[in-house]
């Protein structure tokens, strides 16, 4: 508890790859909850022990597969009630989840836990430069109220220059209907 | 999905053909493998259907002629094979517990093992939903002279949380399957009676198969039919309303008109209210996390027998760890997880039942509510 600023936790974690669960890195992490505003997104520092295993290779496939598609990728209901994912949109998923954290990051106090529980719909949008562009609208479920929250973001990547949340904005719940 | 049938004709082709199937991970059914791919020799590629439209585009482009083999993989197979699902839906003797299956199913599954258990199990009626549907819980019990004392399970007081119906037909299940050879499940019915409640909120259940996946509550109208559903888990007779509830009909934790408003939560309330004496044990089975909830969620005031329901849970939480490693938090819903009132749970132990709990299942988030299926197996085997 720091009088008059926030809350500040001290977190030992451990990543684990979802590709190879062996694969660990341990990970500590600094998070500081402000006090009173509910605008500002709590401070976060970290380091990793060790390093993230590299991806470029499959980074590559994903980038030079939508790089050439003829048309625009469209997709919806990723996953689909069943829980499926399509092996191909697998890297689309993935890369809703880590869109989803920093707009989770964004929106955390220490009174919510958010998860993505859906791609309602994602629409690819081709660019001049080398940047991926996709607009998503994802369904957040927030443990504590229970709520399903639509919310609209735009991404971009880029195999060498990662991935960017452009614009994002939360949506009325009747955007589902 | 679709077989294509391509003659490549130049190298070239070849190459870009090689290629598409590296990168798009296609299926080769000829050759084997895309080194064998040859000028002038057949091919014939398996593209999944949300491939199709790349697919083609990408033939034309490259100016690769190409005609379709088999225009719907899915059909020759169920042509040539016997369904598992027939258009009768046969139950339980090929009766897949690792699916999902949608109320009518359930309710003919329900059926179906009281005839080929008669020995040893009744189904019974409940009450009614909203939408005037039954609800019916299975009694698994074996004839004896002495009164038993009997554990409650539900599953599906919350719509979306399908792995808990899931659980509850695949407990019903291996209780059958194992009573005769398994010494602790005989040993465990000469001594206690089961009855167990495929699905509560049956109304919600189907609304989330037919409209809406994520949806939790029940379906009863509210302000002249412009919004709807309570929240079965906050409308239980327990500090209703208090906290950790909305009394707001759009909201997802809407506690409802008052306490028992709902059909739905009468039905389990009258029924347990009548039997409490004889129940040791009430278990409601929801989804996701990975907890396992004891008293209380509106107050953290520790119930009376604390120490007990705490060592009895840390015990499920080891003998769960112990099958494939997952891990389960353990304690009051208001310490470790949220505050919140009208909770079936708190209700149960309120009006003397000792040993109350909510078992939220896998997953920690990943999937959340749309756990996959070939997670089914895995969850429902480590929380038997």
């Amino acid at each position: 508890d720091i009088i008059d600023v926030g809350h500040k936790y001290y977190l030992e974690l451990v990543l684990e790859d979802i590709l190879d669960k062996d694969s660990t890195v341990n990970c500590t992490a600094e998070v500081l909850y402000h006090l009173g505003s509910k605008n500002i997104a709590p401070d976060v520092q970290f380091t990793l022990e060790g390093e993230l295993k590299n991806a470029d290779e499959a980074d590559n496939v994903f980038y030079n597969r939508i790089r050439s598609l003829e048309k625009e990728l469209v997709a919806e209901n990723i996953p689909d009630s069943h829980g499926n994912v399509p092996p191909e949109m697998e890297p689309i998923h993935r890369l809703a989840w880590v869109a989803a954290g920093y707009v989770i990051w964004q929106n955390s106090t220490e009174n919510t836990k958010f998860h993505l529980a859906q791609i309602k719909h994602v629409k690819q949008t081709k660019r001049s430069d080398e940047y991926l562009e996709f607009d998503y609208m994802i369904l957040l479920h927030e443990m504590v109220s229970q709520e399903i929250i639509p919310w609209q973001m735009t991404v971009l990547w880029h195999p060498q220059h990662g991935v960017q949340v452009t614009q994002d904005s939360r949506q009325p719940k009747h955007t589902l209907e | 999905d679709q077989v294509f049938h391509i003659v490549p004709e130049t190298l070239q082709q070849v190459q870009h053909l090689q290629h598409l199937c590296s990168i798009l991970l296609l299926d080769l059914w000829k050759p084997q493998l895309p080194e064998d791919i040859q000028a002038g020799e057949d091919l014939h590629i398996r593209v999944p259907a949300p491939l199709l439209q790349e697919v083609k585009d990408n033939l034309d482009h490259h100016m690769i002629s190409y005609k379709v083999l088999i225009p719907d993989v899915q059909e020759l197979v169920d042509r040539s094979m016997p369904k598992e699902r027939s258009s009768q839906r046969q139950v339980p003797e090929g009766y897949v517990y690792t699916q999902y299956h949608p109320m009518e199913e359930i309710y003919q599954w329900m059926t179906q093992i009281q005839k080929s258990n008669s020995d040893l199990v009744t189904q019974h009626y409940l009450g009614k939903t909203t939408e005037n549907r039954t609800m019916y819980y299975l009694q698994i019990s074996q004839p004896s002279d002495k009164t038993k004392k009997i554990i409650w399970m539900d599953c599906g007081i919350h719509a979306r949380e399908w792995i808990s119906p899931a659980f509850c037909q695949w407990f019903v299940k291996e209780i059958l399957q194992n009573y005769k050879s398994d010494p602790k499940i005989s040993r465990f019915l000469q001594n206690l009676d089961l009855y167990v409640l495929p699905v509560l909120n049956v109304d919600g259940y189907i609304y989330s198969w037919e409209k809406d996946s994520l949806w939790r509550k029940n379906r009863s109208p509210h302000l002249n039919g412009t919004c709807y559903g309570t929240d079965l888990n906050r409308n239980f007779n327990s500090s209703w309303g208090s906290i950790g509830v909305s009394y707001n009909c759009s909201s997802e934790t809407f506690c409802g008109s008052g306490p028992e408003s709902e059909p739905e939560t009468r039905a389990v309330a009258q029924f347990i209210e009548r039997k409490k004496s004889d129940i040791l044990c009430f278990l409601t089975i929801h989804s996701y996390g990975q907890y396992i909830l004891t008293p209380y969620g509106f107050t953290t005031e520790p119930p009376s027998n604390s120490e007990e329901l705490m060592h009895v849970a840390e015990k499920a939480a080891a003998a769960l760890r112990g099958k494939y490693g997952t891990s389960y938090k353990v304690g009051p819903t208001s310490l470790i997880l949220y505050s919140n009132s009208g909770s079936s749970r708190d209700w149960a132990h309120m009006i003397g039942i000792p040993f109350s709990y909510t078992f939220e299942l896998r997953d920690n988030g990943t999937h959340g509510f749309v756990l996959p299926v070939d997670q089914i197996q895995p969850t429902c085997e480590e929380t038997m």
